[in-house]
């Protein structure tokens, strides 16, 4: 699970060019939206495109994106339990 | 009527750093191929910004806020971009995730920032400016054009205080490297400053962005009035002096008030019988300078020869490295651009000191 967090943190700071970042400045439970890591729509697109490309998880609600893109935490969880590779 | 306008701000980033051109400095490439030397963009664009921006992106966005900064203002009242080909990088970036993906998981910030158009909505959306934006894509007279919808602008009302224009263009690994395979760049690796004396077809490229704060009002730091701008489509070598004889007629002038020209000449052998005629016949007396050596050639290329005139109309000081003949000159009063592209695309821009 662990493990998880940190593929999910090296390919989000990968995908999203967040090259300020390293892996240990991203708390598992900060927010990955507004006041934490800033993200913003766009991003939330690549993020989308993210899930697809390496766990095979196809989001077709845009309402579910705000569900699990809450943190790294959230995110972990929504993929363990609906990834399909 | 075409009223007098003033460039009161100027901002170049090029194959050539700063103010080079007028000092010791010369940036020397033995490439066909050269990148721009980037500002420290982070003095200019957030982080959070930055890290999605192509090179056209950050460094348009730069330079129109460097130009505004020049003028001593911060909110233009239009932002006029011209741009040949637009956004390559993520164009390119974008079409090569469409192939290696198999047309799946593309990225959609690279498809997003891939229009033409993506410079100068970035400078609105960064300067927070909701006024008139538009981009002219015009191969090698872009920047012409939009510097044609400068001089409309002026004449609307209200009458705007300060228009935003520049000209930028990227380079980008693929798309650009097709230059070698129409002829466009020369088959042989180059060295910038032989440029002139290569004599084989073809010619060098780079990238850049060149933006100008432009009023109706003259300031203390004015640089030049831009008097006006044609561009046209010829494929002869006599339209060209035609033409430019009919323009300077237009606005009032002839031959003699022109002190100084700048070319176009990029060392294509193919072309340079566009030069050739202004330079020994109608410009004969004239200093002639040449820029394309030091900063390759692309579509808004002519940004550069602007931002010199515009130094050379201020400061009267007239770098060695440019010229093309030796006869002498102070400081000039009228200075003519002429460039051409492929022998197609021809443009005259006329500034004079303020």
């Amino acid at each position: 699970m662990s493990d998880l967090r940190t593929r999910l943190k090296q390919s989000i700071i990968e995908q999203l060019n967040l090259e300020e970042f390293e892996v240990e400045d991203i708390a598992n439970d900060e927010a990955l939206f507004g006041d934490g890591l800033g993200l913003d729509s766009i991003d939330a697109l690549e993020l989308i495109v993210l899930l697809e490309k390496e766990y095979g998880i196809k989001l077709t609600e845009p309402q579910q994106g705000k569900e699990i893109f809450i943190s790294i935490d959230k995110m972990a969880e929504y993929i363990e339990a609906h990834r399909t590779k | 009527m075409k009223n007098k306008l003033y460039i009161n701000g100027i901002a170049s980033i090029s194959a050539q750093a700063g103010n080079a051109v007028f000092s010791d400095s010369i940036a020397e490439y033995h490439q066909n191929i050269i990148p721009a030397i980037a500002p420290n963009y982070k003095e200019f664009i957030t982080a959070t910004a930055l890290r999605r921006m192509s090179g056209a992106i950050k460094m348009g966005l730069t330079a129109a806020k460097i130009a505004l900064k020049d003028a001593g203002t911060s909110m233009p009242d239009a932002i006029i971009t011209g741009t040949g080909q637009g956004c390559q990088q993520d164009t390119e970036k974008f079409l090569k995730a469409m192939l290696v993906q198999n047309e799946a998981f593309v990225s959609p910030t690279a498809f997003i920032q891939s229009t033409h158009n993506t410079v100068g909505g970035q400078i609105a959306l960064n300067l927070k400016c909701r006024a008139y934006n538009v981009t002219y894509t015009q191969n090698s007279g872009s920047l012409e054009s939009a510097l044609i919808d400068v001089q409309l602008q002026f004449l609307e009302q209200p009458v705007p205080e300060t228009i935003l224009v520049g000209g930028v263009d990227e380079i980008s690994e693929k798309i650009t490297s097709f230059l070698y395979l129409d002829g466009q760049l020369k088959q042989e690796e180059t060295y910038n400053l032989d440029l002139f004396k290569t004599g084989s077809p073809g010619s060098i490229t780079s990238e850049g962005a060149h933006f100008f704060s432009i009023s109706s009002v003259k300031s203390s730091e004015t640089y030049a009035g831009l008097l006006d701008v044609l561009v046209f489509n010829s494929n002869t070598s006599e339209e060209v002096s035609e033409r430019i004889n009919r323009f300077l007629k237009e606005n009032h002038l002839t031959e003699d008030a022109i002190e100084l020209v700048i070319l176009g000449n990029n060392g294509d052998s193919r072309y340079d019988h566009f030069y050739t005629p202004l330079q020994d016949e109608i410009f004969r007396n004239k200093t002639q300078l040449g820029y394309k050596h030091l900063v390759g050639d692309y579509n808004t290329v002519s940004g550069y020869a602007v931002w010199l005139a515009c130094n050379i109309l201020k400061n009267g000081e007239i770098p060695e490295i440019c010229k093309l003949n030796s006869v002498p000159i102070e400081k000039p009063k009228n200075i003519l651009i002429y460039n051409q592209y492929l022998g197609e695309n021809h443009s005259i821009i006329l500034l004079s000191s303020r």
